[in-house]
């Protein structure tokens, strides 16, 4: 069957009516594509016009083809470049000008690595995989929690306690089986992460703190791969593509790195993560969504031909912010740093050298500012038998809308927040509420807590430089309860909410 | 506060706060000020004086380090005047014009 060499395997055994089936399709495939090609060649005429021909690969050659009649392309014998049901799977995105077969030839060879599959990473992988990007890195060390489903959503209830890593792949698995995964389950680290990232075109960085972003950031720039960060929290989500090009080229100056922008880390009290200050998961997942945009907008070269970007000086960073309207601002940002560690001594080290990135960015160490006898364990506090006289009265310093959610039952309520800003106002309301809920046994006791035990020991501290002040404050401060609500749940409450 | 006589004119600038900086600023992200156009030693009024001035009269929190370190913007914290990095601007030194809007911006790190 000399004729038929070069047909692809899945073609061998089709019967005769899927054969035809098969013709017709692709034949209003190359219509469409044809069309497509017609309507967009004169907008899209200039050095990187996109080139939609199955066959050619000579520029001048298609450029001169916009005629439907024209019957010269047809090549008897071509193998084709996609597998058959790859045309119809990615049919909906490859008749965009912007991708085209060239293009989606592109993505298939692509190599792109997404560092963390949580919020950011679940709706990345999910666009990225579906659109056919050959080979998909997953870098992720956790396991699969149920308080990650609201935002992960490649991740499902079956799978809790699930490593991460199994859990996407199972999930990207059954949505394409035309690409191939790569695990990686474990933690990026100095020691692991340039060869990681060597192995890949592109990075997604889609952790959730300093430390990984910079280690990230680093690897990117002596991997030499275009790196696209985004980040979220609460209501807002940041968006930034960084080190591209890795490398000056002719036409444009290196891109700059985390560290240009960023060279040193915020102050560890100054950050919030999303199991702190909370998330909501469209506002996460829109970043996602538009990293993986980034991400194949590098991948797709015809894409970049872009007027507004050719004469922008700098480097835009989107800002997006739910509640605001407009919601999206896209600024600019600086470019390159000239003395920038990465960019220099790192890039021409081409190693991290077990560079120290927790000990660069600090690490926020738990509150331990009490003396351990103004400190109660929960089990202390609820085997105070009611004969002794009651209990200290628990004032529960969590924000109003956590207090809300769930409470041990007759505590009461005054936002950390609240008593930084203006103790006196603070301790005042207190001492109002306490009497007017019927503790009359003046002068009572109080007891902090709060979800950890961190915030309840400064209000502790704080309680006690207010009484100094004020007279009027006829309580007896017990201290705190060690470990706050989540030791409570572990001591004394199994039921309490862990929210 | 500024005596210089010129500060009557005024110069009027939006400020704005996002990414959390806003908790620091009583909740409020848009805040529209009206500056002395001159500062007390009689040069423009700059990015510089535009810092302290938010600290000793816009700044709710009385935790200062949140927002400056050695007497910048600490680390973490975006300045854009009128969308621009500072850095592109002269940061400091840039003399503020009416109507600027300056946007201090906290970078996320949750994902």
């Amino acid at each position: 069957m000399a004729e038929l060499q070069g047909l692809p395997e899945e073609y061998r055994d089709m019967s005769l009516e899927e054969l035809h089936r098969e013709i017709r399709r692709m034949e209003q495939l190359i219509r469409l594509l044809k069309d497509k090609v017609e309507l967009s060649e004169p907008r899209t005429s200039g050095p990187d016009t996109q080139d939609v021909d199955l066959h050619s690969t000579q520029k001048t050659e298609t450029q001169t083809l916009p005629c439907r009649t024209n019957t010269a392309r047809k090549e008897p014998g071509c193998t084709r470049s996609l597998k058959v049901q790859e045309y119809k799977r990615y049919g909906r995105q490859m008749i965009m000008p912007e991708v085209g077969l060239s293009g989606q030839l592109a993505l298939k060879k692509a190599r792109v690595l997404i560092v963390g599959l949580g919020g950011l990473g679940s709706p990345a992988a999910a666009y990225l995989a579906a659109a056919g990007i050959g080979t998909i890195g997953l870098v992720d060390g956790d396991k699969v929690e149920l308080s990650n489903l609201h935002r992960q959503i490649i991740h499902t209830a079956d799978n809790e306690g699930m490593e991460k890593v199994d859990s996407a792949r199972k999930f990207l698995h059954s949505l394409n089986k035309e690409i191939k995964l790569v695990a990686h389950p474990y933690h990026l680290s100095s020691k692991n992460a340039v060869e990681t990232l060597e192995e890949y075109d592109v990075v997604l960085d889609c952790t959730d703190r300093p430390a990984t972003r910079y280690l990230v950031s680093d690897a990117a720039v002596i991997a030499k791969i275009p790196l696209v960060h985004g980040s979220a929290l609460q209501t807002e989500g940041q968006l930034m593509v960084l080190n591209n090009p890795p490398i000056a080229t002719a036409s444009k100056k290196k891109g700059p790195c985390y560290r240009c922008i960023w060279p040193k880390p915020p102050p560890p009290q100054s950050i919030l993560t999303c199991g702190e200050g909370g998330i909501l998961g469209p506002v996460v997942g829109v970043i996602g969504v538009l990293m993986a945009m980034e991400t194949m907008k590098i991948l797709l070269p015809a894409l970049r031909t872009n007027a507004d970007e050719s004469t922008r000086k700098g480097t835009p960073f989107l800002l997006y912010s739910a509640y605001l309207n407009p919601s999206f601002k896209s600024v600019t940002m600086r470019g390159a740093r000239e003395n920038c560690l990465a960019c220099t001594t790192m890039a021409n080290g081409r190693t991290l050298k077990n560079y120290g990135y927790d000990t660069f960015c600090g690490l926020s160490c738990p509150v331990n500012i009490l003396p351990p006898d103004e400190r109660m364990e929960p089990k202390a506090y609820r085997s105070i038998s009611p004969t002794s006289g009651p209990a200290p009265i628990l004032v529960d310093v969590r924000e109003n809308t956590q207090y809300n959610i769930c409470h041990i039952e007759n505590s009461i309520n005054i936002p950390w927040s609240t008593i930084r800003e203006d103790p006196a106002d603070a301790f005042q309301s207190m001492n109002k509420h306490i009497q007017h809920n019927g503790s009359s046994q003046v002068p009572c006791e109080i007891c902090f807590i709060c979800r950890f035990g961190n915030d309840s020991q400064l209000a502790v501290r704080r309680f006690r430089e207010q009484q100094q002040k004020d007279s009027g404050l006829k309580f007896t401060c017990k201290g705190d309860i060690r470990g706050g609500l989540k030791a409570w749940r572990e001591q004394v409450d199994p039921e309490f909410p862990d929210y | 506060m500024d005596t210089d006589s010129k500060s009557a004119q005024g110069l009027p600038i939006v400020v704005e706060f996002s990414g959390g900086l806003e908790l620091l600023f009583s909740n409020q992200r848009k805040h529209k000020l009206s500056l002395p156009s001159r500062d007390g030693k009689g040069h423009a009024t700059n990015m510089a004086y535009l810092v302290r001035y938010l600290c000793d009269n816009l700044m709710s929190d009385a935790r200062q380090d949140m927002f400056v370190v050695d007497d910048t913007v600490r680390p973490g914290v975006l300045v854009l005047i009128n969308d621009a990095d500072w850095e592109l601007e002269g940061e400091h030194q840039y003399e503020l014009k009416k109507n600027d809007n300056v946007l201090f911006v906290s970078t996320l790190h949750g994902g």
